[in-house]
């Protein structure tokens, strides 16, 4: 416990951040999305010509595609008073930290990213608003021919490779702000693991909005090739300003037959931030997609990790949590689509609601006929710490083939006098005994974070849960 | 020399009732002292109260610890006090793991801010220590606290707590029901242990059962909230005897 909670923040990132620190930008493209925009954003990139077209594309999409009337929260957004891309006073990637302007390498420093990266991380890549800034990867991957880079470089260094999968897992025509994303894309990192590669030590993107009216459209894109291994952790963070910032990421996995993918979010966006988020991934015949999201901060939250089981065998798992505290909306849920014999998946919401907050699950299971001996189990929990707040769950299961299993399971629970005054009696203030009451609740998910990120998201709900003012 | 205990002339409302109508009592170090009652006749409203527990109303008379009063206190200030109560009826904990709440606990008696990481390192060897005392497994420190426990088994986990948690004041609630006789010879040694260290404790217990394997210093009954009757150990054996009603009449 000791090395690992001496350089994790025992903040929270709005105090550990503060307000934003003025930080200069090179170029920024702000207003009215228009063609005109986005050929500027490609001539800055100095983007080869498929990528400028397919930005283009997306762009007449954007414009064609309604927008979803479900979308809490959207009416706030402006798009046309947004700084669509904002490129920091970082002219490329640097390998060292010192490198970095001062104001910055802060940012990461308080948030111990640096040490964190050194103990922990077999590559990182870290964006400031929409470019890349540091970008760093351990020797032996390169050896090993695994490819990680920021996601422009891929697009410059091997078109062929990006070209066979961005925008493949998923399309740009699924939905408006997927279009949108498409079109405005800046950032992210793309990597690449050979055949038979197995990588246990993690690799890191990390996030940050360090400004307001900002958009931020970060583009993911793992690829694992047959029977390869590696774990892709995503980070995300920013200080408080007045007003808000748009997020608008977007994840595409594709695991090649029995590959396995791990892919762990850690969102802990400030207040500020209206936060959406496409994730979704490909799993080939006897690959493994695992997806675990822990959904702590931003304004509102839309974020359903997808897998697409392809191949016989396939099987995927989505473990997400979600805490709503205050007047805060988390939207969520995981889809699983069974398109082959034997796929297996397996979802656990875990949802926290308190002070006003609200929790949305918002799931599907699809098993398509032909799909034979699908596997597929849901498991929703929530709990509810007082009467403002409030959990919604809305499974959904189509299930068209007859041998098929799928199972959902749901529970709502809240915690009970008996229960603080039991902890109460043995020395723990209420709040302390509540927060002692939520990680119980989380205690099975944790097990499945490395440990490094279970200490933060334990340290994070212990001092969110330290705060509250009088539960119930 | 003011007592480790003081209850004067208690007057308790749970729910606008009237359950406990002017209790008083003293505990002093290394003595036991029994409260013995039949069912409704306001022990576990006296430990509730001592305790803190939000609902129990004191409308009159005080509560003092080494001559302070306790009752404007929080449940978790009288808890650091040295009050320690060991639950009749323990709620299930899921997912909080006894180790964990032992680690908070010890923390908070140690000051330290962290609730997780364990300030005091040996504190896991005392817990499976006193697991190995009440008759538990150290496996029990892993399980999560009265989940799927069973009656004996909770019993024996509330025990094992004032063991590590060194309280001044402990009072068990009704520790022997639900225990085989094994069961009931353990708890007994426990009190003893506890007495012989030099805590007061307060005994709840329904019947003299387990009077018969540690003898107590007095002997209070309470009826209907009052106290019925006060003596040694020969009134214990005397309610075995006569019952409730035939000494309270004497």
């Amino acid at each position: 416990m000791e090395s690992a909670r001496s350089l994790l923040p025992e903040r929270l990132p709005e105090e550990i951040l503060g307000y934003a620190s003025p930080t200069r930008a090179k170029i920024e493209f702000r207003g009215r999305i228009s063609r005109s925009l986005i050929e500027e954003i490609s001539r800055v990139k100095k983007e080869p010509d498929w990528m400028r077209r397919l930005r283009l594309r997306a762009l007449e999409l954007f414009e064609k595609l309604p927008t979803p009337n479900w979308v809490l929260g959207v009416e706030e957004i402006d798009l046309d008073e947004l700084a669509h891309y904002v490129k920091p006073e970082v002219d490329q990637p640097v390998e060292s930290w010192e490198e970095l302007p001062k104001e910055i390498r802060e940012y990461y420093e308080k948030l111990g990213i640096p040490e964190l990266e050194a103990k922990l991380l077999s590559g990182l890549s870290v964006q400031f608003e929409s470019e890349t800034v540091y970008h760093k990867v351990k020797e032996f991957l390169e050896r090993k021919g695994v490819i990680m880079l920021p996601m422009e470089e891929a697009v410059r260094r091997y078109p062929d490779l990006v070209k066979k999968y961005f925008t493949r897992v998923f399309p740009p025509s699924d939905h408006k702000f997927a279009a949108l994303h498409v079109a405005l894309w800046s950032g992210g990192a793309f990597v690449y693991v050979p055949k038979g590669v197995k990588i246990y030590e993690p690799v890191e993107a990390f996030f940050l909005i360090g400004r307001s009216l900002e958009a931020q459209f970060e583009h993911t894109l793992v690829v694992a090739d047959e029977g390869s291994y590696i774990h892709f952790i995503e980070g995300c963070s920013a200080p408080m300003f007045k007003g808000y910032s748009f997020h608008d990421g977007m994840v595409e996995i594709y695991a090649h037959k029995n590959s396995v993918v791990k892919f762990t979010t850690i969102q802990n966006w400030s207040r500020n931030v209206i936060n959406f988020n496409n994730k979704r991934g490909i799993a080939e015949e006897g690959a493994r997609i695992d997806w675990i999201e822990g959904s702590i901060g931003s304004k509102i939250t839309y974020t359903y990790p997808s897998t697409i089981l392809r191949g016989r065998g396939a099987s995927s798992s989505s473990i997400v949590v979600q805490l709503a505290k205050g007047p805060y909306i988390k939207d969520s849920g995981s889809k699983m689509i069974h398109l082959a014999p034997d796929t297996r998946s397996r979802i656990v919401n875990k949802s926290i609601s308190v002070d006003g907050g609200v929790n949305i699950y918002r799931g599907l299971v699809r098993v398509v006929r032909g799909a034979k001996r699908a596997r597929s189990h849901v498991e929703c929990q929530s709990l509810i710490l007082d009467d403002r707040s409030i959990a919604y769950t809305y499974p959904h299961n189509q299930v068209d083939e007859p041998t098929a299993q799928v199972t959902h399971e749901a529970t709502t629970g809240r915690i009970g006098e008996d229960q603080l005054f039991y902890l109460q009696q043995r020395g723990l203030t209420e709040q302390e005994a509540t927060s002692l009451l939520v990680m119980g609740f989380l205690e099975d998910v944790m097990a499945d974070l490395p440990f490094e990120y279970a200490s933060v998201l334990r340290r994070v709900i212990e001092i969110e849960f330290a705060r509250l003012g009088g539960v119930g | 020399m003011p007592e480790l205990l003081e209850i004067r002339d208690l007057h308790v409302d749970v729910e606008g009732k009237r359950v406990l109508k002017g209790v008083n009592l003293t505990l002093r170090p290394g003595e036991v002292h029994a409260v013995m009652g039949p069912n409704g006749s306001g022990k576990s409203t006296l430990a509730y109260t001592i305790a803190g527990r939000p609902g129990y109303e004191v409308v009159e008379g005080d509560i003092l610890v080494e001559g302070e009063s306790i009752v404007d206190l929080e449940p978790e200030e009288r808890a650091l006090k040295g009050i320690f109560l060991g639950f009749q009826e323990p709620p299930p904990l899921p997912g909080v793991r006894l180790s964990s709440l032992v680690v908070a606990a010890v923390n908070k008696r140690m000051g330290v801010e962290s609730l997780s990481r364990a300030a005091d390192p040996r504190i896991f060897r005392k817990l499976v220590e006193a697991l190995q005392k009440v008759g538990l497994g150290p496996e029990y420190a892993q399980r999560e606290l009265h989940v799927g426990f069973s009656g004996g088994e909770k019993k024996r986990a509330e025990v094992a707590q004032a063991l590590v948690l060194d309280p001044k004041i402990v009072i068990l609630d009704e520790p022997d029901s639900g225990l085989d006789i094994d069961g009931v010879r353990i708890v007994a040694s426990i009190i003893k242990e506890l007495r012989d260290s030099g805590k007061g404790i307060l005994l709840i217990t329904h019947y003299a059962r387990l009077l018969q394997y540690v003898k107590p210093d007095s002997v209070t009954v309470l009826l209907d909230g009052r106290v019925a009757a006060r003596g040694g150990p020969e009134l214990a054996e005397e309610i075995e005897k006569k019952g409730y009603t035939a000494v309270a009449r004497a």
